[in-house]
C-alpha cells in the first residue's frame, strides 16, 4: 500500500490497528521523497536521522496503546519556525546555518503529541513572496506541472502536500502565503484568526500580521492540527486567552440557513474565467446544500495591497534590523563595524528582501511616518470594519483564493508590483485579522487546481471549517493526486 | 523620483550595487506610485490600527525562570570569546 498517500486521520488509523509501523509509514514517505524531490525541490533540509528517533519513540507509544494524536505522523514544517538543534534558515543566505537554541511553541506542541518531524519546508526568503523564486537557496515547482510555481511563500510546504511527500505541513500566512500556495496546489490551507496560534519561534516578518496555520490533504486534518497549535501562549503575549474549541466537533454538521456573503469587489476585471466559473459554481454547490447566497460590499478592497505593503514592509525593516552579523548567521568582512554592518546584509540578504527593507526604512522615516504609515493604519481600520459590517449579515464570506491558477516561474519575477498584484483576494484578512481557509474546487482546462478562499469572523474558525467540510464531502476535487 | 535610495539604504545598513540602486529606485518608484492610492481614502478622524485583537498589559507573575544557557546563546555567533560576543573594533 501507498502509504505516503494518507492523511492525518487514517494514518492514525492503521498505526493503532498496527497495519503499519511508524518506521514504515516513515520509509514509504522517505521512498516517495526520493523517487519525486528531485523534480518538486520542496524540502531545504531533512533531518533522517533524528526523524527515525522520532518514529522509535512515538512507536514505544503506539505498542502499549498509549499513542497521542500525531504518534508517528510525519508532518514537514516550514523552515521559518525554530527547530531546537535543527538547521532553521527562512531559506536565507543569512541564516544558512542558523541552529536554533529553542523551539516554536507550535512545533513544542506537536512534539507532545507525539509527530515526526520529516523536514523543514522551502520559502520565500523570510516569507516574502508568492512563489517561492525569492527563496535564497532554489525555486520550489508545482506539483501539478513543474514549469510553474507552487505559490508562496508556504511553497515548499504546499508543494510536500500536494506530492505526498509528508502527511500534512505547518505553513505562515502574513498576506495569503498559506492560502494562495494551498490554493495553487490543490490542497487545503487555513490561517487562523490573528492571535488564535502562538508565534513564539516564527521567525518574524510582519508581527501584526503573521499567524500560523496548517497545510492539510483534507479539511479534517486541518481541524485536527487546529485543536493542537491553537491556544494562549505565556511566550507569546499576542496570542489570544481564549478556550479552544474540538474543530473537529462541528464537521459534518448541516450549513442549512447558513447566510453566505458574496463580495462584489472579489469578482472583478482580470479574473481567469475558469476561476471565476468554478467558484461561481462552488457557490452553486453551497446553495444546494442549504446556505443562503447574499451579495455583499467590502468597498475598502481596492486599497488592501496598497495598506498592506506599506505596513508588511515598515514591520520587516524593524525586524530585519537584527541581521547584523554578531549574534548568529552570516557575516562578512568590513574594515568597522559599520562597514562589516553593510556587507553583512548585502549579502546576506536577497533582492526582494532588500527592496522590502527599504520601501519599509523609508515609509518609517522622519517625515513621511504620518504619510504612510499612519495613513496605511488608518486604511487598515476601515478595511477591518468592512468586515464587521458585512459579519453583521453574513456568516462567512466566500471569495476566489486567488485570481489566477498557477503561473509559469519566471513570469513575474521581474515586476514586483504585479506580483503583489497576485495576492489581492488574500490580503485583506491578514489586515482585519479575520480567519480564512482555502479548499480546492475545481481544475482548469490545463488541468491546474483553483481553491475557493472561505472567510470567517475573528476567532470563528469553526463556521469556515464546516462549511469547507461539507463542501468537500459533496465534491470529490480533493481527491485528485498529480502525476509525478 | 520620490526615494533616494543611496540615502534610505544607509539608514537601513545595507550597501548597494550601482546596478541595484538604479533597478530598486525605478521599482520603489512605481510601488510608491502605487501606494499613493490610499490619499483617495478619507480618514478623517479614523483611528488608526496598530493591533486587530485589543490585547493590552498583558501581565505575567514576576516568577524568575532559567533563560538560555551562555554556551547555546553564543553558539550561532559568527566570532565569540568564551563569554562574549566579538565585533570589528569599535573605538581607535
Amino acid at each position: 500500500m501507498d502509504y505516503y498517500r494518507l492523511g492525518i486521520s487514517e494514518a492514525r488509523k492503521i498505526l493503532d490497528k498496527k497495519e503499519v509501523s511508524a518506521r514504515e509509514l516513515l520509509d514509504s514517505i522517505y521512498q516517495r521523497i526520493e523517487s519525486v524531490e528531485d523534480k518538486v525541490k520542496a524540502y531545504v533540509t531533512l533531518p533522517k536521522e533524528k526523524a527515525y528517533e522520532m518514529a522509535d519513540m512515538s512507536q514505544k507509544k503506539i505498542s502499549s496503546g498509549q499513542s497521542a494524536s500525531l504518534s508517528g505522523i510525519p508532518i514537514a514544517i516550514k523552515d521559518n519556525m525554530c527547530t531546537k538543534g535543527i538547521r532553521t534558515t527562512c531559506s536565507s543566505k543569512i541564516l544558512a546555518n542558523f541552529i536554533p537554541p529553542y523551539e516554536s511553541t507550535v512545533t513544542s506542541r506537536l512534539s507532545e503529541q507525539g509527530y515526526i518531524l520529516i523536514g523543514k519546508t522551502n520559502l520565500d526568503e523570510f516569507a516574502m513572496g508568492s512563489s517561492t523564486e525569492n527563496s535564497g537557496f532554489f525555486t520550489t515547482k508545482n506539483p501539478w506541472d513543474l514549469e510553474r510555481i507552487p505559490g508562496g511563500s508556504s511553497g515548499g510546504s504546499a508543494a510536500a502536500v500536494a506530492a505526498d511527500e509528508c502527511i500534512a505541513a505547518l505553513g505562515s500566512d502574513t498576506g495569503g502565503s498559506i492560502r494562495q500556495p494551498a490554493s495553487l496546489c490543490g490542497v487545503v490551507g487555513l490561517k487562523p484568526t490573528y492571535g488564535r496560534v502562538s508565534r513564539y519561534g516564527l521567525v518574524a516578518f510582519a508581527s501584526s500580521l503573521d499567524q500560523i496555520g496548517p497545510i492539510t490533504k483534507d479539511v479534517k486534518d486541518s481541524a485536527i492540527l487546529m485543536n493542537i497549535i491553537s491556544g494562549k501562549d505565556p511566550l507569546d503575549s499576542t496570542s489570544a486567552p481564549l478556550t479552544v474549541p474540538d474543530f473537529t466537533k462541528v464537521l459534518g454538521q448541516e450549513i442549512k440557513g447558513l447566510k453566505i456573503g458574496i463580495p462584489k469587489e472579489y469578482f472583478i476585471e482580470g479574473m481567469d474565467k475558469e476561476v471565476e466559473a468554478s467558484v461561481m459554481d462552488a457557490i452553486k454547490k453551497l446553495e444546494s446544500l442549504g446556505a443562503i447566497p447574499v451579495e455583499i460590499s467590502l468597498p475598502h478592497t481596492g486599497y488592501a495591497v496598497a495598506t498592506y505593503y506599506v505596513l508588511a514592509t515598515s514591520e520587516a525593516s524593524s525586524n530585519l534590523a537584527r541581521y547584523d552579523g554578531v549574534k548568529y548567521g552570516f557575516r562578512a568582512e568590513g574594515k568597522d563595524l559599520l562597514e562589516m554592518y553593510m556587507n553583512t546584509r548585502a549579502q546576506g540578504f536577497g533582492s526582494e528582501v532588500k527592496r522590502r527593507i527599504i520601501l519599509g526604512t523609508y515609509t518609517l522615516s522622519s517625515g513621511y511616518y504620518d504619510a504612510y504609515y499612519k495613513k496605511a493604519q488608518q486604511v487598515r481600520t476601515l478595511i477591518k470594519r468592512d468586515f464587521e459590517k458585512a459579519f453583521k449579515t453574513v456568516d462567512a464570506i466566500v471569495t476566489p483564493t486567488s485570481p489566477t491558477a498557477a503561473f509559469k516561474a519566471g513570469e513575474k519575477a521581474g515586476d514586483p508590483l504585479q506580483m503583489y498584484l497576485s495576492d489581492i483576494f488574500t490580503i485583506s484578512v491578514n489586515l482585519a485579522g479575520v480567519p480564512g481557509i482555502s479548499i480546492p474546487c475545481g481544475f482548469t482546462s490545463n488541468n491546474l487546481p483553483i481553491g475557493l478562499q472561505i472567510i470567517g469572523k475573528h476567532f470563528d474558525e469553526e463556521t469556515i471549517l464546516k462549511v469547507s467540510y461539507a463542501y468537500e464531502q459533496s465534491t470529490d476535487w480533493h481527491k485528485r493526486k498529480p502525476n509525478l | 523620483m520620490k526615494i533616494s535610495v543611496e540615502y534610505v539604504a544607509k539608514l537601513a545598513r545595507l550597501s548597494l550595487s550601482e546596478k541595484e540602486r538604479e533597478l530598486f529606485g525605478s521599482q520603489l518608484n512605481s510601488i510608491l506610485n502605487y501606494m499613493e492610492k490610499l490619499n483617495e481614502v478619507d480618514t478623517k478622524d479614523v483611528e488608526p490600527t496598530s493591533h486587530v485583537i485589543s490585547l493590552s498589559n498583558v501581565m505575567r507573575d514576576d516568577i524568575p525562570v532559567r533563560s538560555i544557557k551562555r554556551e547555546d546563546a553564543l553558539m550561532n555567533a559568527p566570532e565569540h570569546t568564551d563569554k562574549f560576543y566579538r565585533v570589528p573594533k569599535i573605538i581607535e
